[in-house]
């Protein structure tokens, strides 16, 4: 079959080739193959490791963030109560940009939730075929010539190394999305120390970087639609006719959980 | 025919599943050719579940080598592109 699968079939066959051309003697070929394998079962529980990592960051990150969207409504509240408009208006537009965040942050713990649970069957499976290849290997050792073993050797470590290489795809596929999801949540953190989600009446007057930045990632239809319900729920004159859903939960928590 | 859904599983296959698969895996490689993104995801996918559903599961204490070797079922077209056009999937 050419094409799309070809290529595939060759680099992986390249790659165990490879690996078996290493020794003359077939006992030194086993007995390296089987220790590649175990340093490959290795790497591949640290790739997990690194999965497992990289999704509880993005957990801690989401925690907080949720934490920062309760804080700005409630500080929106106040500020419109208090009759302070603009102070209102600014803290939606930081809710409002925290809020994308947490749901891009949400659909990239699903995946790396996803890549983990993939590597881990993965790694299962490796472990079953290096195990029987532990065993299959003692048995050439023992029982087959020279020539004839390795006929055997060269089918073990085919079955072995194609496992290994599938896994070492999956690895490599695991950490570029890692890397990508990294950068991500490098990018919020970066919003968060520069103070984006920070308490909103320490702002100054004129107009500061922080705010320029955030008109332009905010969403200002859905932030303008924000300031008219809560107006709505403040009892403020001209508010558009907002539908009266949020009765029940007048406080900034509650209403929050509503995207 | 072994064949080999790459980060799933291998799958033993009857040789006279060989044409069929073909003609499937050839229909892959003109949609990417093509360019045509759309078409893609659902020709891949019924590629993937011929071999699934006409093959059995190769037991994980079995070691053999594959005939095939399919890309992973999240493949993206991008990915998939530069599989067919040799750049591949698996660095050299």
């Amino acid at each position: 079959m050419a094409g799309l699968t070809g290529r595939m079939s060759t680099v992986i066959k390249a790659k165990v080739s490879k690996l078996l051309d290493r020794a003359e003697d077939p006992a030194e070929t086993l007995d390296y193959s089987y220790q590649k394998q175990v340093e490959q079962l290795q790497n591949v529980k640290k790739g997990i490791a690194d999965v497992v990592t990289a999704k509880k960051r993005l957990q801690m990150q989401e925690s907080s963030l949720q934490q920062s969207v309760v804080k700005l409504d409630t500080q929106a509240r106040q500020a419109l109560a208090g009759g302070h408009e603009d102070l209102a208006r600014a803290a939606l537009e930081r809710k409002n940009v925290a809020q994308t965040e947490l749901q891009s942050l949400d659909t990239q713990v699903t995946e790396l939730e996803q890549q983990q649970e993939k590597l881990t069957e993965s790694e299962k499976k490796l472990r079953a075929k290096i195990e029987a290849f532990r065993t299959k290997k003692e048995v050439i050792k023992a029982q087959y010539s020279a020539a004839e073993a390795q006929v055997r050797i060269s089918e073990a470590a085919t079955g072995v190394g194609e496992q290994m290489a599938d896994v070492g795809l999956a690895m490599q596929r695991a950490v570029d999305k890692t890397e990508n999801m990294r950068a991500r949540a490098d990018a919020v953190s970066e919003l968060e120390t520069a103070g984006t989600f920070d308490d909103v009446t320490q702002l100054g007057s004129g107009e500061d970087d922080i705010d320029r930045q955030l008109k332009e990632l905010s969403s200002q239809p859905a932030v303008d639609e924000d300031l008219a319900k809560m107006k709505a729920e403040l009892g403020q004159g001209d508010a558009v006719p907002a539908p009266q859903i949020a009765s029940g939960g007048a406080d900034g928590g509650q209403a929050e959980s509503k995207p | 025919m072994i064949v080999r859904i790459s980060g799933e599983d291998q799958y033993r296959l009857e040789d006279s599943e060989r044409q069929p698969l073909n003609e499937l895996e050839n229909k892959v490689v003109a949609i990417v050719e093509a360019g045509e993104i759309d078409g893609f995801k659902d020709a891949f996918a019924a590629l993937l579940e011929f071999v699934r559903s006409h093959g059995s599961p190769v037991g994980d204490d079995e070691l053999e080598g594959s005939d095939v070797i399919l890309p992973p079922a999240d493949v993206s077209f991008q990915e998939a592109g530069r599989e067919f056009t040799g750049e591949g999937l698996i660095p050299d």
